[in-house]
């Protein structure tokens, strides 16, 4: 068994793996390390050599099922659409509830003002009632902060999905890794979307059609 | 001594409907002399320019504690060490109620702590226990 001269190769393109990489590796290059030791394990093998070659053998199933598993997850459309799209709509929950507090806000400061005009038994009431809605509207400052809270932890997972795109994904493959599934549902269906593809939930203001536009839309089919 | 309901008050937040929300809150117990800032630097800039008591300067700042650039606690601690400032009155009004956060306000020399929701009259409580019954 000419295993030395082989291990010699071996822990040479480790060392240079380990250099150009670090401690983080694509698991294609794993799969590779372990098939080449497979192949050094040539000549008279003794019990202890058959059990290691099973045991190697193993783990390179284990990783190659590992990787077609994790890459059918599709961790690309989760990082390049699903997290930031979950981030816009959290975003946009913010804004509509500052924008109802204000209107809440607005509709309350009318009630104080004609509260100068009216019995004063009634103003008290007037008073009391406003002051419990100023206090409501404090939600909207609980809220926007448990989402920011809910948007960086968002952050932080696609910080490591990125990681594990990089792992699975040798450079080069990227465009294919970030392909969006809605994007290839829509080509499998042909142009016209499924109903599913049609639930997008509320637009962004930028995105949403204005009234306007739809009532024009709606004109060209009469 | 009375308190004196014309007094300046500077409130800091960095949510704006927080400022309108605390801002009726104090027109309704008769305080409307206030001022408005977004962060603790914004907030330390107007309290560096009017001072603190008498006629021009704040009689009391009500601060949030999580604002970027500078937090409330910033803030407070800038307040404490500056020689002009030092007294004025600096109610925290934040959600954060862990007890550390507690324990580092009154450290700092906060003089009194509201968690975040409240209501009316934990804020006059708490006004009344800094400057006195108005």
């Amino acid at each position: 068994m000419a295993a030395t001269r082989v291990d010699e190769g071996l822990a040479a393109r480790l060392e240079e793996i380990r250099r150009e990489k670090g401690e983080t590796i694509a698991v294609a290059e794993v799969a590779e390390v372990v098939e080449s030791l497979l192949t050094t394990m040539t000549g008279d093998l003794t019990a202890d050599d058959v059990q290691l070659y099973k045991e190697l053998e193993g783990l390179a199933r284990y990783i190659h099922a590992a990787r077609a598993e994790i890459s059918s997850i599709n961790p690309g459309e989760i990082q390049s659409d699903l997290l930031p799209t979950a981030a816009d709509e959290l975003d946009a929950i913010v804004e509509a509830t500052e924008k109802a507090t204000n209107q809440i806000m607005d509709a309350a400061e009318v009630l104080e003002e004609v509260s100068g005009d009216v019995a004063p038994e009634v103003a008290d009431k007037l008073s009391d009632a406003t002051t419990r809605i100023y206090e409501a509207c404090t939600f909207q400052d609980i809220t926007g902060q448990r989402i920011t809270k809910v948007v960086r932890t968002l952050k932080q997972i696609e910080e490591r999905v990125d990681g594990l795109v990089r792992a699975f994904h040798p450079a080069g493959d990227d465009a294919a890794a970030a392909q969006p599934a809605a994007e290839g549902r829509a080509k499998a269906a042909g142009d016209t979307p499924s109903d599913e593809d049609l639930l997008n939930g509320p637009q962004s203001a930028e995105d949403a059609m204005k009234q306007d536009d739809i009532d024009a839309l709606l004109a060209d089919f009469d | 001594m009375a308190v004196d309901k014309n007094m300046k008050v500077l409130i800091v937040d960095d949510y704006k409907t927080m400022l309108r929300i605390i801002r009726n809150l104090l027109r309704q117990l008769g305080f409307t002399n206030i001022d408005e800032a977004t962060d603790g630097s914004a907030a330390l800039q107007l309290l560096r320019a009017n001072g603190a008591g008498g006629p021009q300067g704040y009689g009391l700042v009500i601060s949030d504690w999580n604002m970027e650039p500078m937090t409330g606690l910033q803030l407070l601690r800038e307040v404490r060490a500056d020689a002009k400032l030092k007294g004025v009155p600096f109610i925290m009004v934040t959600a954060e109620s862990k007890s550390e956060n507690v324990i580092a306000a009154k450290e700092a020399g906060v003089s009194n702590y509201i968690v975040k929701p409240f209501n009316a009259e934990t804020l006059k409580s708490k006004m009344v226990s800094v400057l006195g019954d108005f």
